[in-house]
């Protein structure tokens, strides 16, 4: 591991039934850092950023998050997970609980928050993701992009040094995928450490400082963006790329 | 055609609206529609004047045709006059109210009952009506309601000791009934929650439960609660035989609630638990904020469902010596003085149960419209 990584992952191997999603992934992340996952589908690269926050499990190698090993101690997966915020495809809003409730219902039961103060947190999140005024409507009630933009405020109010995206855009109508897009950019400016799993390629060549190409559970390409789209050393990268860039 | 802009709204066709119109298009729609309209029409109109005329109009309530009170069956106007046309002799219910209501409860005693009744009103409320002022300190006096009800009926801290083979009648069915539900759905939730467990030890007890109780007829608890509970007990505990009823009762419904409740969880999607998991919530915290509660809103009909059928199974108490409301009725029928007036028994228990559980499928009605506000479960 090497000196200033927040996160590390060593060798590490995943297998569902007899089929091996992750195959020896090796993955340096430094502070702030902005790393954009790509690759075909099955590749593994949601299962890799899911088992960061351990929402799956590992079954060999070392995941190491903010100096905490990633093992069965549910601990360590409760302090982990207190630094890590997750995006996920779907957004998964508690659709039971309005906008503000889905914010502060972590910060006043697992930090322990006074209800006055989350609420006031919470609106400050409604605000950082342009959408104060929605704060008493129920997720159903909400567009896609709204909705995925709740699911980042809730995320933020736990106030994360790290925050996983799991293909954030990819249920979104065309028109709110940029509403979406905006406000992870904002987030990366603002110096959050970054994992993204996307095929927006716009926003990776804007926003990433390295790009992760994976297939097949492996990590086949590792470079910056600029090498990555314009000169791609393996061929299923440049494969890859012109397949989603011509489309 | 271009003066009739595509923004211009336009009133329904009138034959579509009002109640000619709903007529027309629920009940007359075609000929078959309207023969059956027609057809179901006439049978109300003979049974309900019918009906009626038995239950109320040509019925005895205190005094019979003459005007005589009734005091036993010999003076209700079909059994005095059988050429008349008389209808139902209520006197067989008023003159034995007080034990088709508290069974053979001392008397002096009885406020002691309608109190518990009346607490169990206010118990209620804050289950019925959700913005009731100081909702939260009712809650709390829901919760401890059970003790305060078993103190005033049973007794003890100061109140006579009422042995339970006193109690009958409704008292026992309502006993039975709230407190077998009221026990039952936590004990149901816990297991639910336990046959899904990861823990396979947890998982396997809960099932195993589930699957023995569930596999077994409900008489043939209550016979084994009778008969087999006291061996297993250490000597000297002898529990109170409603007790012994009560606790098959409770298993048997949670067994139930249980299966329901695991419907529901079923329905929830994964990413509910990952995003409540990924936000740091514990396994408590998850079960109790995010998936109980959708959980349980999904099955509510079900749960009321099972619920409305232990009330009712609750009668099956009757063969081994309990009497609740249907075994004072039949009490009733079997003492000479009354004897034959099944009809007016029967029809007065079926009443009694129809309002309890008519009330419970609209407070079930209720609840659905109530909590569907605004929330779009799965598609999102």
């Amino acid at each position: 591991m090497s000196e200033n990584s927040i996160i590390s992952l060593q060798n590490v191997n995943k297998w569902f039934g007899d089929f091996q999603v992750l195959k020896d992934v090796n993955l340096e992340v430094k502070k702030k850092e902005r790393i954009v996952v790509c690759g075909p589908s099955g590749s593994g690269k949601s299962t890799m950023i899911r088992c960061i926050n351990r929402l799956e499990e590992h079954q060999e190698g070392k995941i190491v998050v903010d100096g905490i090993e990633l093992t069965g101690n549910l601990k360590n997966i409760d302090s982990v997970r207190k630094e890590v915020g997750m995006v996920f495809q779907q957004f998964n809003l508690f659709p039971h609980l309005s906008v503000k409730e889905n914010i502060t219902l972590a910060p006043i039961w697992v930090k322990k928050m006074p209800k006055a103060e989350a609420e006031e947190l919470a609106m400050k999140q409604l605000e950082i993701v342009k959408i104060p005024e929605q704060a008493n409507k129920y997720p159903g009630q909400l567009s896609g992009g709204q909705q995925q933009r709740v699911a980042i405020a809730r995320s933020l109010a736990m106030n994360p040094n790290i925050m996983l995206f799991d293909e954030p855009t990819s249920a979104l109508d065309p028109e709110m995928i940029k509403e979406v897009l905006d406000v992870m950019v904002d987030l990366a400016e603002g110096g959050m450490t970054m994992i993204v799993v996307t095929h927006e390629m716009g926003f990776a060549k804007t926003v990433a400082d390295r790009m992760v190409f994976m297939d097949e559970g492996k990590i086949v390409e590792e470079a910056s963006p600029d090498k990555f789209f314009n000169n791609p050393e393996s061929d299923r990268t440049k494969l890859f790329l012109s397949q989603i860039l011509h489309q | 055609m271009e003066n009739n802009s595509n923004f211009e709204t336009r009133k329904p066709p009138v034959a579509t609206t009002g109640i000619l119109g709903w007529c027309r298009q629920h009940l007359f729609s075609n000929w078959v529609n309207s023969f059956i309209t027609l057809l179901v029409i006439y049978f109300l109109y003979q049974l309900i004047p019918w009906f009626l005329d038995w239950s109320v109009f040509s019925a005895d309530f205190w005094t019979n045709y003459k005007g005589e009170l009734i005091v036993d069956r010999t003076f209700c106007s079909r059994v005095a006059d059988p050429e008349g046309d008389h209808g139902a002799c209520w006197a067989i219910i008023i003159v034995r109210f007080y034990q088709f209501m508290y069974g053979f409860y001392p008397p002096e005693q009885v406020w002691r009952v309608n109190l518990t009744y009346f607490l169990l009103v206010i118990a209620l409320l804050p289950l019925l009506i959700e913005k009731i002022p100081g909702r939260k300190h009712l809650i709390k006096f829901t919760i401890a309601f059970p003790i305060v009800a078993f103190i005033l009926l049973y007794g003890g801290f100061g109140f006579q000791i009422i042995p339970t083979n006193k109690w009958g009648g409704l008292l026992v069915t309502l006993v039975l009934g709230v407190f077998g539900i009221a026990i039952a759905f936590p004990l149901g939730i816990l297991l639910a929650l336990g046959r899904r467990s990861q823990l396979p030890v947890i998982s396997m007890f809960c099932t195993l439960f589930i699957e023995f109780i569930r596999g077994v007829p409900l008489i043939t608890l209550l016979f084994f609660g009778m008969v087999m509970l006291p061996l297993f007990l250490p000597e000297g505990l002898n529990l109170d035989g409603l007790v012994r009823v009560l606790v098959a009762v409770t298993l048997f419904q949670a067994a139930y609630m249980a299966e329901v409740i695991r419907g529901g969880l079923q329905a929830i999607p994964r990413g509910q638990y990952e995003a409540a998991q990924s936000v740091g919530l514990s396994y408590w915290q998850m079960n109790r904020k995010i998936i109980l509660p959708q959980a349980i809103r999904i099955s509510i009909p079900s749960i009321v469902n099972t619920s409305i059928g232990l009330f009712k199974d609750t009668t099956l108490v009757i063969i081994i010596g309990l009497l609740d409301l249907l075994g004072i009725g039949r009490g009733a029928l079997a003492d000479a003085t009354w004897m034959g007036l099944s009809n007016e028994v029967y029809v007065f228990v079926a009443l009694v149960f129809f309002i309890f559980t008519f009330s419970m499928s609209r407070y079930s009605l209720y609840l659905e419209k109530k909590l569907k506000t605004g929330i779009n479960m799965g598609a999102d």
